[in-house]
């Protein structure tokens, strides 16, 4: 199968670069790396700074230094023990793994379906979905917030996983993308399976689903990322601190009168940290994911 | 039952979540949008009448008004955009042409300027109000270390938004980067050895090579810049005192406005119209960027 995975158009071409001038070339180079590097510093300066601040002790907070001159860990113990983060961290982590299993699941179905089957109403369907793209979610927050109060089903939906993750348990995009994928699934494989009477499902979960792996990972950490950093709606579908997911909670901090900034940037620091690690491991994939689909996080 | 037949069914059957999900969780809920726009809808009330264009024609009052706050937070979110989307793209297209031509440390650069993107907005928003706070900030403190004038920054309502703006496009930035290192890839190398044999300079070569064939990422990156921009709420609510978009309404965004009529003040007719409004801008830039790719393709 001449497979269209991120990696595979995305390869490093060593023929794309530029080629070399010989002649004031270096300088150029030097310019260069000397512009990359204050940008990058740039870049990375405010997460140290959020980190060494979370290790400074309270009374250096409104000092002048860049580092803590007594690191501690009493603003973490402080963050765990003593607000609800550990909830919101469980919330976030609840909310963004059903979103992106129902994610994967229902969008690479309804993409195998677009990719490889003829029904009367195909086209309008699929354009339906694709319009559904436009329109923001800015929205649809407030018809979401009277249907959570006054939902079909259930009590009511504010204040509960489901009223957090419904709006991104099916995606249009990830339809859209998985569809692409799907397309490059041989129709002579899938004739196969059904000769050797292999199940319509089947087919879908044993022939399509493994050959399109790659794509479904790429969705999936997205939808992730995207859903761990989620904010508007998630402030809206919960009003109890223990529900909050952890934008939320790190946002309502301060409510009283006085920022703790050294708490506020504990929180931050846990919020972001792990998500970078995973970054900093999977960096390859999710750039050439990125490139490929231009989903945004 | 033949197999065609057999496949419809299926497929039906395979698209039955997916289709009731969008009717009930996308399409109703925009229809419901429209709908309370041209009500007074206040979910505290016993009754929601029906008042036509009366919001609209509310909404075009306060934008005749000399100051209001929708009429503030349209200007603030016009402002953001002009002053973005072009700061942004150019600095990411001088970063991705830059990293396109070295290749040691080139990763490394890469996941620089990629970490901001992955970062949750909020608790970024709160590391930069952090240090843009007078006295203990991180840039007045080298301000001072450089006897240069401290900075009210986020207090002050010329600098607020410049302030808010730097950090969106701080963190927007490793995005357009990724895509244009994307766009570039995909330039043919002849391209450059021809301009080399014709002894083009690298301004000639990125002038008539790099930048038309770049065009198609240009315009892909403009109208999605361009939305998140239209969309922007985040950085606001989290950088400015109580989320209020000060100080002076210097900072507020349409989305903010929207958050807050509909959220504190529950004026939710008035909130969805201004909703409708920005569905409206965005449907609009879709319609050209649609046009221009469609030309494109002829």
């Amino acid at each position: 199968m001449e497979s269209i995975t991120p990696s595979n158009l995305f390869k490093e071409r060593s023929d794309s670069r530029a080629v070399g001038r010989g002649r004031g070339e270096w300088k150029y180079r030097a310019f260069s790396y000397l512009v990359l590097t204050v940008c990058a510093l740039t870049m990375v300066v405010p997460f140290i700074w959020m980190l060494s601040t979370s290790l400074k002790p309270e009374k250096e907070i409104l000092r002048r230094n860049f580092f803590p001159n007594q690191a501690t860990v009493d603003n973490y113990s402080e963050v765990i023990t003593e607000t609800n983060l550990p909830l919101w961290y469980k919330n976030s982590f609840i909310v963004a793994v059903f979103s992106t299993i129902s994610v994967a699941f229902f969008d690479s179905l309804a993409g195998y379906v677009f990719a490889k089957y003829n029904f009367p109403g195909k086209r309008p369907i699929f354009i339906i979905f694709l319009t559904s793209l436009m329109v923001p979610t800015e929205m649809l927050i407030i018809p979401w917030f009277i249907m959570s109060s006054n939902p079909p089903i259930g009590g009511t939906w504010v204040d509960t996983y489901w009223g957090i993750a419904f709006p991104g348990v099916i995606t249009a995009s990830g339809i859209f993308l998985m569809r692409q994928f799907m397309q490059g699934v041989p129709d002579e494989l899938l004739d196969a399976g059904r000769i050797d009477g292999v199940s319509e499902f089947g087919l879908y979960w044993r022939v399509a689903v493994p050959l399109s792996l790659p794509a479904i990972g790429a969705l999936c950490i997205f939808n992730f990322l995207g859903n761990w950093n989620a904010f508007i709606w998630p402030l809206i579908a919960t009003s109890k601190s223990e529900m909050f997911t952890l934008p939320v909670g790190i946002q309502l901090f301060s409510s009283e009168a006085q920022t703790p900034w050294n708490l506020i940037m504990t929180g931050a620091s846990l919020s972001v940290v792990p998500l970078l690690i995973v970054v900093i491991i999977f960096q390859r994939y999710i750039i050439e994911g990125i490139a490929l689909t231009g989903l945004k996080g | 039952m033949t197999l065609a037949r057999k496949k419809v069914v299926w497929a039906y059957i395979f698209l039955a979540i997916p289709i009731v999900f969008f009717a009930y969780i996308r399409i109703y809920p925009a229809l419901f949008a429209f709908q309370m726009s041209l009500h007074d809808y206040n979910p505290l009330a016993v009754e929601q009448p029906y008042v036509g264009l009366d919001n609209y024609e509310q909404l075009v009052k306060e934008l005749n008004k000399r100051k209001s706050p929708t009429k503030a937070a349209f200007q603030n979110t016009a402002n953001y955009l002009l002053l973005g989307v072009p700061i942004q793209l150019c600095l990411a297209l001088m970063i991705s042409l830059m990293l396109n031509e070295i290749r040691f440390m080139s990763t490394f650069y890469r996941i620089m300027f990629f970490l901001p993107f992955v970062t949750s907005t909020i608790a970024i928003a709160w590391v930069f109000r952090m240090l843009y706070q007078p006295r203990f900030g991180l840039i007045n403190v080298m301000l001072q270390l450089v006897s240069l004038p401290q900075q009210p920054f986020l207090n002050n309502p010329r600098q607020a938004l410049p302030s808010v703006l730097s950090l969106v496009v701080w963190q927007g930035m490793g995005f357009a980067v990724i895509i244009f290192l994307a766009g570039l890839k995909q330039i043919p190398r002849t391209y450059y050895e021809a301009a080399e044999v014709d002894g083009a300079s690298r301004w000639h070569t990125f002038r008539f090579i790099t930048l038309p064939l770049l065009n198609p990422t240009i315009v892909f990156l403009l109208v999605l810049q361009t939305i998140s921009f239209l969309r922007m709420f985040a950085p606001v609510l989290a950088m400015t005192e109580q989320g209020r978009g000060g100080p002076l309404d210097s900072t507020t965004t349409v989305v903010l406005r929207v958050y807050r009529e509909a959220f504190t003040s529950f004026n939710m007719g008035y909130a969805s119209s201004l909703t409708v409004v920005l569905f409206a801008f965005i449907l609009v830039i879709t319609i050209i960027q649609l046009r221009v790719t469609a030309r494109r393709i002829n």
